[in-house]
């Protein structure tokens, strides 16, 4: 380690510059938007009044569309549990030649188009789609049944988003477990399941929660699923603001819901970094 | 026994896992070839006739341009603001490291959504037209984080000795960096490149609001070309876009390990 007075700060302004101005100024905006009032001709006047919140809180319409976020966000975490720890278990437990080829296969999905990925699941789950025409075919149905639309086509675009994310942070955690601690607990005579109950599942336990946590933040910013495979009723927060800035430039309106937003996360990544640590998250991304 | 049907229940489920998570894009590529107007099952028969169509859309390829000169654009931006900040990081001590390594990381936990919505609005305040270079300085706050944790992990592996030998032998920090820091971090970042190319080519949910008409990336014309149904044309625009993106990262990285096998000493 060099001690330098000036150095380290010359090698950070321009990576300090840039979150300051793109990130932390913007941000602040936000907040200063927020207060601000929109005149009905569309011009932003500005002012401070509580008025945008007031409109969210106002009736049941909004607080319930982040009712939903909470919930969509948190069933996505639930599922991506379920279907990610068994697979990363896998992948650590495996002794195949293939398991970095397994592995690279996992992260493919990461590098392909959101976009395309979330819309190719219309292929799947529409009407002439790949499960209809199948079933169809077969004769278990007559009628195309109605998959589209509805939030379980949203949380099956939003899990194959954010599936990968969960199986590495398990994973990342499970190879960081000393595997003598293993074979220590099988000499002392612990079954197989044992094994896995007593030692490795409590000490995966940081990468499942950090796990948790990344898919609950990208779930309840993402607008994309809701939009393409929900309907009407299955829009979350992000919707609302996309529509809000995109559709009808109510700017004060939209940052208000954005600093809703980001409060609410605000709130759950102080707690999960005052009780786990944050650090865990970006080990995993390395 | 136990043991035995145990293991290869984790298999059965890892292998249905791996299914459904490529379905989906095994899907897009099939239908890209459907002849028919709509792109559904069932398949009739065999076809190049959307790509020939995506060939000959002016406005895709303009997309195309735009996306690949972004994504460029962004790795070799991003790269040279993430190096140094990595080097203060790995290689310095200074009050408030920690919270400022936390500080540079932090977009990674912001959504797009808000930072789209955020950056736009400043620009607005600056009463600048929405441009090419917002995109860019977009992807760049978008990517930085990433970029950051790949070169850092890695500069943490190469040790001080060798930068020390030859500051011992004469060398200013700066040739140091040029002669034995930077060749030994080549491998690093490249794969930081690669990664936020990838990230700016893909990126839809805050591009999305600071595209223009003039400015559209390939996502951003796929979500306009996307209203109620899923065109065969998106179907192939989908494909050239998989090929595209899961190519990339295997040529580089046999690339990476042809270079670094010259150049680790770690």
């Amino acid at each position: 380690m060099q001690k330098s007075s000036w150095r380290p700060w010359a090698l950070l302004a321009p990576s300090l510059t840039a979150v300051f101005l793109l990130l932390l100024v913007p941000l602040c905006f936000i907040v200063v938007y927020s207060f601000w009032l929109r005149a009905p001709t569309g011009a932003d006047i500005a002012a401070f009044q509580l008025g945008n919140y007031k409109k969210f809180a106002a009736d049941f319409f909004y607080p319930s569309i982040l009712l939903r976020t909470i919930r969509v966000a948190f069933e996505t975490v639930v599922l991506c549990l379920l279907m990610g720890y068994i697979p990363a278990y896998f992948f650590y437990r495996s002794k195949t030649r293939h398991k970095s080829v397994l592995l690279l296969l996992i992260m493919i999905p990461f590098w392909i188009s959101f976009i395309i990925r979330t819309l190719s699941w219309i292929n799947i789950l529409g009407d002439t789609g790949l499960i209809n025409h199948v079933l169809v075919r077969v004769g278990i149905i007559s009628e195309p049944l109605n998959m589209l639309y509805n939030e379980g086509a949203v949380l099956m675009g939003l899990i194959q988003y954010l599936l990968p994310f969960m199986i590495l942070n398990v994973y990342v955690s499970l190879e960081g477990i000393d595997k003598s601690l293993l074979e220590a607990a099988r000499s002392l005579g612990c079954t197989e399941w044992q094994a896995f109950r007593e030692v490795t599942l409590p000490l995966s336990l940081p990468g499942v929660s950090a796990g948790c946590l990344l898919v609950f933040v990208l779930t309840s910013g993402t607008y994309l699923p809701p939009m393409i495979l929900g309907g009407p009723r299955n829009e979350m927060i992000a919707n609302l603001i996309f529509k809000r800035v995109i559709g009808t430039l109510d700017w004060p309106f939209g940052s208000a819901i954005s600093v809703v937003l980001l409060t609410l996360l605000i709130i759950i990544i102080y707690t999960y970094n005052r009780y786990l640590g944050i650090n865990q998250i970006f080990k995993s991304l390395q | 026994m136990f043991r035995i049907s145990g293991w290869s229940l984790i298999r059965l489920y890892t292998l249905l896992v791996y299914i459904f998570m490529f379905a989906p894009i095994v899907a897009v590529v099939i239908l890209s070839f459907n002849p028919q107007q709509f792109g559904s099952f069932p398949m009739q028969g065999f076809s190049f006739q959307w790509y020939l169509k995506l060939v000959q859309n002016e406005a895709i390829l303009s997309a195309f341009k735009n996306s690949l000169l972004l994504g460029s654009l962004t790795a070799v931006t991003v790269t040279a603001v993430a190096i140094p900040a990595a080097m203060a990081f790995v290689r310095y001590d200074f009050p408030g490291k920690n919270t400022l390594n936390t500080l540079l990381l932090t977009p990674i936990m912001i959504p797009e959504v808000v930072l789209g919505v955020a950056l736009l609005l400043f620009i607005r305040w600056l009463q600048q037209p929405k441009s090419f270079l917002l995109l860019l300085m977009g992807h760049v706050v978008i990517t930085l984080p990433y970029v950051l944790l790949v070169v850092q992990a890695r500069l943490v592996g190469i040790k001080r000795v060798y930068e020390e030998a030859a500051m011992s032998l004469g060398a200013n920090p700066l040739q140091t960096f040029k002669e034995i820091t930077l060749p030994l971090l080549t491998p690093a970042v490249l794969a930081g490149m690669l990664f936020s190319f990838t990230i700016s080519f893909d990126d839809v949910t805050a591009t999305l609001f600071w595209a223009t008409a003039q400015n559209q990336t390939v996502p951003v014309k796929i979500f306009g070309m996307l209203r109620n149904s899923i065109s065969p044309e998106i179907n192939a625009l989908g494909t050239v876009m998989i090929v595209l993106t899961i190519s990339t990262p295997l040529i580089a990285g046999y690339l990476i390990r042809k270079f670094a096998r010259g150049g680790t000493i770690n």
